[in-house]
């Protein structure tokens, strides 16, 4: 951490690291201000999408891919459509703040928290221990081949159970997303929503 | 050279704090989401730079596992979200108050 001014780094990755960081901080601080779900919803994307960038800037290519993919266009999506679908896409009164003094007990918490955490981070020495233990992540063009082997290999049992869990996931949000039976008995016409999409 | 590890973990720290913050103050339940997801995303940040530090897959492979548990989280809690509405009409964290002791 002292040496983070004294390293010197190419311009060109300076530029870009800069340029997903604004893309980050502008859609985050959207998301926490706006007054339009949609519009929280808008901002979010910019923020994935600054993530991706910065994933391109370290090397993790299929990780950018998936990020702008699944994040932007399938997690987000989804957002907005239970947005549209319950109809909540009004605008909010941000200025009522019915419990006295959350406000400023979260911007106190939470500077606490953003400042323990990298004053702890500046005081450790935290990237020690042997390197490449379950493969090199990098190298020209490998960076699929590379993952793909890590994860059918070495976390193949977690790339099953994450299978279960997505079957789990999809149904339980099938029951918790349809009408009770009772309730379709005494709405005839109402049709079985299926609003979810597989991720 | 490329960029040092510090900055992504300062930015992604600073991200998380915003995620958090986001969670804390707002009372719509949709927002309160993707405020998760935000913190998520600072956490996946944060993995991916010590995969780059450390010269280790194992990073990235979690990341991965970490989107797959994001989407599953975020069909849940959406589902849950209109299972609420269904009932209370209602998507603001302070109307749900039923089981306040």
């Amino acid at each position: 951490m002292t040496s983070l001014l004294a390293t010197t780094v190419a311009i060109p990755d300076v530029i870009v690291f800069a340029a997903g960081a604004v893309m980050i901080m502008i859609g985050a601080l959207g998301v926490i201000t706006s007054r339009n779900p949609v519009h929280a919803a808008l901002s979010l994307i910019l923020t994935l999408f600054g993530i991706a960038v910065l994933f391109i800037e370290q090397q993790a290519d299929f990780l950018a891919a998936v990020q702008v993919i699944v994040y932007a266009g399938a997690i987000v999506v989804l957002f907005l459509f239970v947005i549209m679908f319950l109809g909540v896409d009004r605008n909010e009164d941000l200025d009522a703040e019915p419990l006295a003094g959350q406000r400023s007990m979260a911007f106190v918490i939470v500077l606490m928290a953003v400042g323990a955490i990298i004053a702890l981070g500046a005081e450790a020495h935290w990237v020690v221990g042997p390197h490449s233990v379950s493969g090199v992540p990098g190298g020209p063009y490998q960076n699929v081949y590379n993952l793909g082997r890590s994860v059918f290999t070495t976390y193949l049992f977690a790339f099953e159970a994450t299978a279960a869990l997505l079957v789990i996931a999809v149904v339980g949000a099938v029951v918790l997303a349809r009408r009770s039976g009772a309730a379709n008995a005494e709405q005839p016409d109402g049709q079985p929503e299926n609003e979810e999409v597989a991720s | 050279m490329s960029i040092p590890g510090e900055w992504y973990l300062i930015l992604a720290a600073i991200l998380f704090g915003i995620g958090a913050l986001g969670l804390l103050i707002r009372r719509n339940v949709l927002i309160m989401f993707m405020c998760v997801e935000l913190m998520l995303n600072a956490a996946n940040l944060t993995l991916v730079t010590f995969s780059r530090m450390l010269n280790d897959i194992g990073g990235q492979a979690a990341v991965f596992f970490v989107l797959v548990v994001a989407a599953a989280e975020v069909v849940v809690g959406l589902g849950i979200v209109v299972s609420i509405f269904r009932r209370r009409s209602t998507a603001v964290a302070d109307d749900i108050s039923s089981m306040k002791g």
